[in-house]
């Protein structure tokens, strides 16, 4: 009974820190984002609030907060107010079965006067939820973040927003079977598809260097997913306003900003897990290692956003099925050859 | 097997509740009544015209239903994957096969213009 109690609470701990880095994260994110881009545009960015202007994006939450909430007569109300939620929360979930640290915790504690064996369960690891079938999961729940999109588009009763949701409806579920299917050489080569197993299996060479071809194709399809420049056809502000969220105000249109940041920061994560070995590094402790992994590749996102244009919805669909599905293919038959003859 | 799932379900309903809560508490803040203007739908200033929702074209159908059949056919690679090495030269040429069907389907629907979009 205490070991489940145990068990229960360590969760907990382990949830409540992972979800206050994530918000921390995408509060540094925001503000790297504007000043980075500001210094591409040879312009300022934000540097008034403290210095620097790190509390840029502390003043923009705080403004956001005290702002009057129009919740609009739609005739969908339920559902109207319920999509920022669905969008936040399907953007943090996946977060539950990516392993950010080695070992968090020892591997038995001594707890008043007998021993706990904290190994039972992946107690001790750095991951929320070391699930046998964690990609399986995180590609099953992250899939679910065009709900949010698409029922905040649909509710909104504005045909622009609707266009909006509809749009990306098509281009989520387009990407993400391309996303499906970059990733499965590394599944491959690693024979597994527990995170924590896919990590340590990358500990003498990273999954990159078997992968190249599937880290790229991921990483535009992680592009698309997250909605970022150049597939950011979510918001074209001079055709749509601003896309689904046009008739959200206040803490709604705030729940859709912070899902977008955590979907490029999942992406990011996904992709140190499973490509670029994970917390692995020497010297410095594990978690630290992998910020400093998703904190380059947050920064690549950023810089991509400030480098390329927009592209046309068609151009978008043609990319990714008739070029970018039929190359995943053939690089996961090119690496079913390589295993076959190692 | 399913102890695993128990933390999955306390951060469902960890990050359920804080985003609910940050809804509910900053609807309680701010001015209330809506004035009418505020009610209408953005259009950029102007009166919205015609028809609330838009037409949508057909071809984002197409899609969404060339995404199910596609997606379902990519998710039988999953356990193919995991056993890989155990099945060796057989399990390969079958699976050679099933791409083979899986890709005469695509360069289909290419050569039909489903993914056509002028």
């Amino acid at each position: 009974m205490s070991d489940t109690l145990i068990f229960v609470i360590i969760s907990l701990i382990k949830s409540v820190v992972v979800v206050a880095l994530l918000l921390l994260g995408v509060a540094i994110g925001v503000y790297l984002e504007r000043r980075i881009l500001g210094f591409i545009h040879l312009r300022y960015g934000p540097n008034r609030c403290g210095p620097f202007g790190i509390l840029q994006t502390i003043a923009d939450g705080i403004k956001l907060f005290f702002k009057q909430d129009i919740t609009l007569p739609v005739t969908e109300r339920t559902l109207y107010v319920v999509a920022p939620i669905i969008a936040g929360v399907t953007a943090l979930f996946p977060f539950v079965a990516i392993p950010f640290a080695d070992k968090v915790l020892p591997d038995a504690i001594n707890l008043f006067g007998r021993t706990i064996d904290l190994t039972q369960y992946s107690m001790n690891r750095g991951v929320i939820a070391d699930l046998p079938g964690g990609i399986l999961f995180i590609l099953a729940v992250s899939s679910l973040s065009v709900y949010g999109v698409l029922l905040a588009g649909w509710t909104s009763d504005n045909k622009y927003s609707f266009l909006g949701g509809v749009r990306v409806t098509s281009q989520m579920l387009s990407y993400e079977l391309f996303l499906g299917v970059s990733i499965m050489g590394v599944l491959m080569v690693t024979g597994s598809i527990r995170m924590t197993e896919i990590v340590e299996a990358q500990k003498h060479m990273w999954n990159i260097v078997y992968q190249p071809v599937g880290f790229i194709l991921y990483m535009i399809a992680g592009f698309a997913e997250a909605c970022r420049t150049p597939f950011d056809l979510i918001e074209c502000e001079n055709e749509l306003g601003s896309g689904f969220n046009t008739e959200y105000s206040s803490m709604k249109f705030a729940l859709f900003y912070l899902a977008e940041y955590i979907h490029i920061i999942t992406i990011s994560a996904i992709a140190v897990t499973l490509f670029l070995g994970g917390w692995q590094g020497p010297w410095l402790p594990s978690g630290l290692w992998f910020i400093i992994k998703v904190a380059c590749l947050f920064v690549f996102f950023i810089w991509v956003r400030g480098t390329y244009p927009r592209v046309r919805f068609d151009q978008l669909m043609s990319l990714g099925w008739k070029y970018l599905f039929p190359i995943a293919m053939a690089n996961l038959i090119v690496t079913g050859v390589c295993v076959l003859i190692s | 097997m399913n102890v695993y799932y128990v933390p999955v379900l306390l951060y469902l309903i960890l990050i359920v509740l804080m985003m609910s809560a940050i809804v509910f508490l900053s609807s309680l803040i701010g001015k209330k009544p809506l004035t009418d203007i505020q009610k209408i739908p953005y259009e950029c200033g102007l009166d919205p015209a015609g028809p609330k929702e838009a037409y949508v074209p057909i071809k984002f159908y197409v899609i969404a239903m060339l995404f199910i059949v596609f997606d379902i056919e990519v998710v039988f690679f999953y356990p193919w994957l995991v056993v890989y090495r155990d099945l060796g030269v057989v399990g390969f040429v079958e699976m050679i096969i099933f791409f083979a069907i899986l890709l005469i389907g695509l360069f289909y629907v290419i050569k039909k213009g489903a993914l056509k979009w002028e």
